[in-house]
């Protein structure tokens, strides 16, 4: 005997834990299977494109810092980064040094975060997302005593950085380095070759490397895929043409690899930071830029290698003080562009897992 | 110079893409080429498709209100051969601005164009699925345009603005 029944329409979210925020799927349910699948977000839309052209350049920082909050300082980065190439800013070479360590340790306490939450959806509930924050505590400790801020960080300035790490931050980002790798070797051992980790991840929400090319899908959701594309590399902003790491790429294309491509790059970043504290070099940390700057009429359009992807800002100037446009191009929002054509088939939980492999950010996908 | 480290020049992009399709190309700078709106899906297939310029990935698309008209401008990719082209679409119609969509070209236009839709309210005919995405059905205009409401705060082209002379350098 067959049962069957009639298709259904259920919402996941807008508050459930394994959307990571105020995000809500409208799926239409088959039994266990999903015949088609909507997204509908906004819940956290605080028009942050319209505000930045009412505010001067640097005003606009902090607004970066709110859009993906867990990864404010690449969010910094690549705002300041847009900033200088509109209105031509040189930026000394400690502050690039400064700019790289602060950016690659956001990228692990994003990572640890992504991990964290993505094995959370996969069954295993709390334990290890505790083990990977005690490393991201570390890392918010060090951003506190540099800039006061632990999550909205306000960090970078046009032309530089905005405070010299105390000399406190100097022995504890060494004892952080030097830790790091064995802690990664520890979910290494806990999480890698787990029986159910793999059960849950392995061939589920398969992309593959045309899909993912031609739907502007980027950072370590793409590398999975196999595509070793990372702007880092390809486009080395501030000083990371001059550091020895690599880029881990995927096989399969599917939700367990990445995982394994976060778990890798966190193992790079270590490297960047290790070479970047060494190489340190003295200086100042900033340019004197004028308050109000005024960029020639033009546009420029700046990206970095964000935790999730091409983090682009895309400035307009129409010479005045504020911006005349200011887009950012959100890979937490078009890396979703593909969440039909992954998601449609697959059972609920699998779906569940493919959306936590994706590693959204809800405060950058409304901005 | 395109401002952009590895982005092409504008001018090289149109010659090259003239020799093809004539009636695409509008104009062209330095920094962009400006494709004629009508012609913008064709022109994107055969930027994506050639094999020089092998636009692979639309890396970012958006709109600019310029009071007037709209512009919308692509942001392309090659992955291969690791460079940038941008391109620009000038929308005439302020009222009604429409522009084919070029979501057969690039999937990764589902989402942004419904986003320049939402917020800026150019049509992308041909879409899929053009809905609001972030706002709801029925609310009231488009807030990215420069005509919408604005709120407080600092307006772009006030004569000056404080602490801009005392004491720092000028540009």
């Amino acid at each position: 005997m067959t049962t069957a029944s009639d298709p259904y329409v259920l919402n996941i979210g807008p508050q459930h834990p394994s959307t990571h925020g105020v995000f809500r799927l409208r799926v239409v349910m088959d039994g266990e299977h999903l015949q088609d699948v909507d997204m509908v977000v906004g819940y956290l839309h605080r028009s942050m494109e319209k505000l930045a052209e009412e505010r001067t350049y640097a005003q606009n920082i902090p607004f970066t810092d709110r859009t993906d909050y867990l990864a404010a300082m690449s969010n910094n980065l690549g705002y300041c980064l847009a900033a200088e190439l509109l209105a031509g800013v040189e930026v000394p070479e400690r502050a690039s040094y400064l700019r790289v360590i602060f950016a690659e340790l956001q990228r692990i306490a994003s990572h640890s975060m992504a991990n964290g939450t993505f094995i959370n959806d996969a069954g295993a509930w709390q334990t290890p997302l505790m083990y990977m924050f005690r490393e991201r505590e570390k890392i918010l400790d060090l951003f506190e005593m540099t800039c006061g801020a632990r999550l909205t960080t306000n960090y970078m300035r046009i032309g530089g950085v905005a405070f010299e790490p105390p000399p406190e931050f100097y022995p504890a980002v060494d004892a952080l380095v030097a830790e790091l790798p064995d802690r990664i070797g520890e979910y290494t051992e806990l999480l890698v070759d787990n029986e159910i980790l793999l059960a849950r991840a392995r061939d589920v929400g398969v992309l593959s490397p045309a899909d993912a090319i031609n739907a502007s899908i980027t950072g370590p959701v793409l590398r999975a895929s196999g595509v070793p594309w990372d702007l880092r590399k390809a486009e080395p902003y501030c000083a990371y043409d001059r550091f020895d790491f690599g880029i881990p790429v995927g096989h399969h294309g599917d939700c367990y690899d990445r995982f394994l491509v976060r778990l890798e790059e966190m193992r790079q970043s270590v490297r960047i930071i290790r070479q970047a504290l060494d190489g340190l070099p003295s200086g100042a940390h900033k340019t004197e830029i004028p308050l109000a700057l005024r960029p020639e009429p033009g546009e420029a359009y700046a990206r970095v290698e964000g935790p999730r992807g091409e983090l682009g800002f895309y400035v307009v100037s129409d010479g005045g003080p504020a911006p005349f446009r200011f887009h950012i191009r959100a890979p937490s929002l078009i890396n979703l562009s593909l969440l039909r054509e992954m998601a449609v088939g697959s059972s609920l939980p699998d779906a569940i897992v493919t959306l936590g492999s994706l590693d959204i950010v809800v405060g950058e996908i409304d901005r | 110079m395109p401002r952009g480290p590895r982005q092409l020049a504008g001018r090289d992009v149109a010659a090259r893409l003239g020799a093809a399709l004539p009636a695409a190309v509008a104009g062209a700078t330095d920094e962009r080429v400006d494709i004629a709106a009508l012609s913008i899906v064709e022109a994107l297939r055969w930027l994506r498709d050639d094999a020089e310029l092998d636009a692979a990935q639309l890396s970012n698309l958006c709109a600019v209100d310029r009071y007037d008209h709209f512009e919308v401008v692509y942001h392309l990719q090659s992955l291969d051969r690791n460079h940038q082209i941008v391109v620009h679409a000038r929308v005439e119609d302020y009222l009604e601005p429409e522009l084919p969509s070029c979501y057969p070209v690039y999937r990764g236009a589902l989402l942004q164009e419904r986003e320049v839709y939402d917020l800026m309210g150019v049509r992308f005919t041909g879409h899929p699925d053009l809905r609001r995405l972030f706002l709801w059905d029925g609310y009231p205009g488009f807030p990215l345009r420069k005509d919408f409401l604005q709120i407080g705060g600092h307006h772009p082209g006030l004569p000056g603005f404080p602490f801009e002379t005392a004491g720092r350098q000028q540009r």
